[in-house]
């Protein structure tokens, strides 16, 4: 009793900004039309014109998406950016996505590049506005299957300028895996093969693979999206990933980790990142990486302006500069993703790359479930049922791993 | 003799004439150190145990209620995790205490006081090299390829690979010096003379071994368990490099924070090896190991 008071406060305490208090608990569908996700995000405007640089800018970033030669001299794109607009660039790297949402609530940042298990919660809690993409000359090269997606947009209004993505790969070792798997069965299914040679990767979100695997496997229980699991979807998805972890040789949340295990053949196959491939390749490693029929996910990062921003004019400088084709394929290729500027390709310096992350493949990026947070509110646009929310599914991963 | 001294004079006579008050000035730094920064991070700790996280916005929602401690207690999955983690940590302590005492009584009974010195940094040495280097190195040395299959393959044998025991295996490398010192120390101060009395008597070497040496020196053994016991129970990193798919308590802690960010449920989780650590301190207080540390 206690605990559903607890959580109806919390719920009521977002309404504020959600408006979904009213839908949520008595679960009706009047009230103000909720967004494609199923919430209504705060009214803020994007800004019109651009004025004068402001001489500042305070970038939240992941690791390696603004790089200003700190780390390796040899590897710059802030000091361009700062010679060409007068915008004298702090960077802040954040290491997860629930950081970089708790730093972006200091108000103390002007742009952030947010993963979509981020984005939507700025979006939600008024931290992020929308983006006036006709300010931002290079989006008109973005990729378009990139564009107004359900983690950068609500309702057809963009919240950010897409940076780059890539899949959750299946890989395994040519020389011990025969045939060539096609399907995540290969990790799934109870018999498989390689029970005890199995790497997964170790994060709440992880449960969404199980998802996309039960999409196909299991479509009876009729998801339609991994991150919007009600308790008879989430429960099976929980279920086949216990059933799953006697099979696992180990859990993986640092990608060198992983590396080592795929090159040593501790584990044959696993779920696993393009620059994990890449990196395992290149140390010898007979190693082979594919989406399979069933789909993946992936992350798909977007570039978002705070509201609070004093610094919008060098902010909306910063976005259309890091998605400028140069740029972008520095960053991409730096990190190890594909890039979001269709013209980015042709400025890669190892061509090769942009065939290996799929970046013009319009059919291969339709078939990752790009990262979004679980939230109680359905993604896919349910209203009659409760979907599991993010603390949950931590909870969950905790008991699967037992 | 002028009737006015300098200040620096009236106040040591002022203090000297007030015992307590000296005492409590003397004293209000540390207990001020041990209060608030100690104490009271442990009480906020407990405090933050009470509060609940608002799941969208990930906010601490400061209202009391019970709900964590009843998850914690209800769900039989951290009981394992608990019992998993207690007994990881026990079992660390044995092998340390087990593999130190014999090195920690050569070092200090039969070696000479030049190679004393040299065995002590070289127990120590270990503690220079970071963490994680010495974790992965264990984690190379574990791999199916590793140079303990290595070894053991002659035999028809294969390593433990990845898991329980292999984190049991890398703790205890961890936190050997911890255990080696107090025993160390402790063997050090146990005079010869009893040694030399025992035999004189007629003992042989293992009735004075556990009639003289083993008694004396328990409290030192306890010392270090404490050390190798509490430090065990706090780790989540070596289990996450060799562990293979097992958990702690500390990745518990450490996913919530990290993954889920709520505060609260982790300062739950985080209670549990600070009521065991108080039980333990409580039982070993009797043996006079708190005297050695």
């Amino acid at each position: 009793m206690k605990n559903r008071k607890t959580l109806l406060v919390g719920l009521c305490g977002v309404s504020l900004l959600l408006a979904a208090c009213g839908t949520a608990s008595n679960s009706s569908s009047s009230g103000s039309a909720p967004g494609a996700q199923g919430f209504t995000p705060p009214k803020l405007s994007a800004l019109t014109e651009l004025g004068q640089p402001e001489g500042q800018l305070n970038v939240l970033a992941w690791p390696g998406y603004a790089e200003n030669g700190s780390n390796d001299p040899k590897v710059n794109w802030v000091t361009p950016f700062e010679q060409q607009t007068g915008c004298k660039v702090n960077v802040k790297p954040f290491g997860t996505s629930d950081e970089a949402v708790t730093l972006m609530k200091t108000g103390q940042y002007d742009v952030v590049s947010a993963s979509g298990d981020a984005s939507l919660r700025l979006v939600a809690s008024g931290d992020v506005e929308p983006v006036n993409t006709a300010l931002v000359p290079n989006y008109n090269d973005i990729y378009p299957f990139l564009k107004n997606k359900s983690w950068n947009s609500v309702n057809n209004v963009a919240y950010g300028i897409p940076h780059g993505w890539g899949a959750n790969v299946l890989t395994w070792r040519t020389d011990k895996v025969n045939p060539a798997p096609t399907s995540w069965s290969a990790m799934f299914d109870p018999n498989s093969p390689y029970k005890g040679k199995i790497i997964a990767y170790d994060s709440p979100i992880y449960i969404a693979d199980a998802a996309v695997y039960l999409m196909a496997h299991q479509p009876d229980l009729g998801i339609k999206n991994p991150y919007a699991l009600d308790d008879k979807q989430f429960n099976a998805a929980v279920d086949l990933l216990k059933k799953q972890r006697p099979q696992v040789e180990e859990y993986w949340a640092d990608y060198l980790k992983e590396t080592q295990s795929l090159k040593n053949g501790d584990g044959v196959i696993g779920t696993a990142w393009q620059v994990t491939v890449n990196l395992a390749k290149s140390e010898g490693a007979p190693l082979q990486s594919a989406v399979p029929s069933e789909g993946a996910t992936g992350w798909s990062d977007t570039w978002m302006v705070a509201a609070k921003s004093q610094h919008k004019t060098c902010a909306y400088k910063w976005m259309d500069y890091i998605v400028s084709p140069k740029v972008n394929a520095q960053v991409a290729e730096y990190f190890g993703e594909a890039p979001a500027n269709s013209k980015a390709c042709a400025e890669f310096k190892d061509k090769s790359l942009c065939d290996t992350y799929h970046a013009n493949d319009a059919a291969y990026a339709a078939k990752i479930q790009y990262w979004t947070t679980p939230i109680p509110q359905c993604l896919d646009g349910r209203t009659d049922v409760k979907c599991k929310d993010y603390g949950d599914w931590t909870r969950a991963w905790t008991e699967i791993k037992g | 003799m002028t009737a006015v001294s300098p200040p620096s004079r009236r106040a040591s006579a002022f203090f000297f004439r007030k015992p307590r008050l000296r005492l409590a000035i003397l004293l209000s730094a540390p207990l001020l150190w041990l209060g608030l920064a100690y104490l009271g991070a442990l009480a906020a700790l407990f405090i933050t145990a009470f509060w609940s996280t608002d799941v969208f916005t990930g906010q601490v929602v400061t209202s009391w209620s019970f709900d964590n401690f009843v998850t914690l207690f209800s769900d039989s999955v951290y009981r394992t995790i608990t019992l998993r983690t207690v007994g990881i940590a026990a079992l660390v302590t044995v092998v340390d205490a087990v593999i130190a005492f014999p090195m920690a009584f050569a070092m200090a009974k039969l070696a000479s006081p030049r190679a004393q010195r040299i065995l002590v940094i070289a127990v120590m040495t270990p503690l220079w090299a970071s963490y994680l280097v010495k974790a992965y190195a264990w984690r190379t040395l574990l791999s199916g390829n590793g140079a303990i299959n290595w070894l053991l393959d002659p035999f028809g044998l294969s390593g433990p690979g990845y898991g329980v025991a292999a984190t049991v295996i890398t703790l205890s490398y961890l936190w050997l010096p911890y255990m080696i010192l107090p025993i160390y120390a402790g063997l050090e101060r146990l005079p010869d003379s009893l040694v030399d009395a025992s035999s004189d008597l007629g003992a042989k070497s293992f009735r004075t071994f556990r009639s003289v040496i083993l008694p004396l020196t328990f409290p030192a053994i306890v010392a270090g368990s404490i050390f190798t016991f509490s430090l065990s129970l706090g780790d989540y990193i070596a289990v996450k490099i060799v562990g293979g798919t097992s958990q702690m308590l500390g990745n518990v802690v450490y996913d919530n924070i990290g993954a889920a960010n709520n505060l609260p449920f982790a300062a739950t989780v985080a209670t549990v090896p600070v009521v065991i650590m108080l039980v333990y301190l409580a039982v070993v207080r009797r043996t006079g190991a708190l005297d050695n540390l």
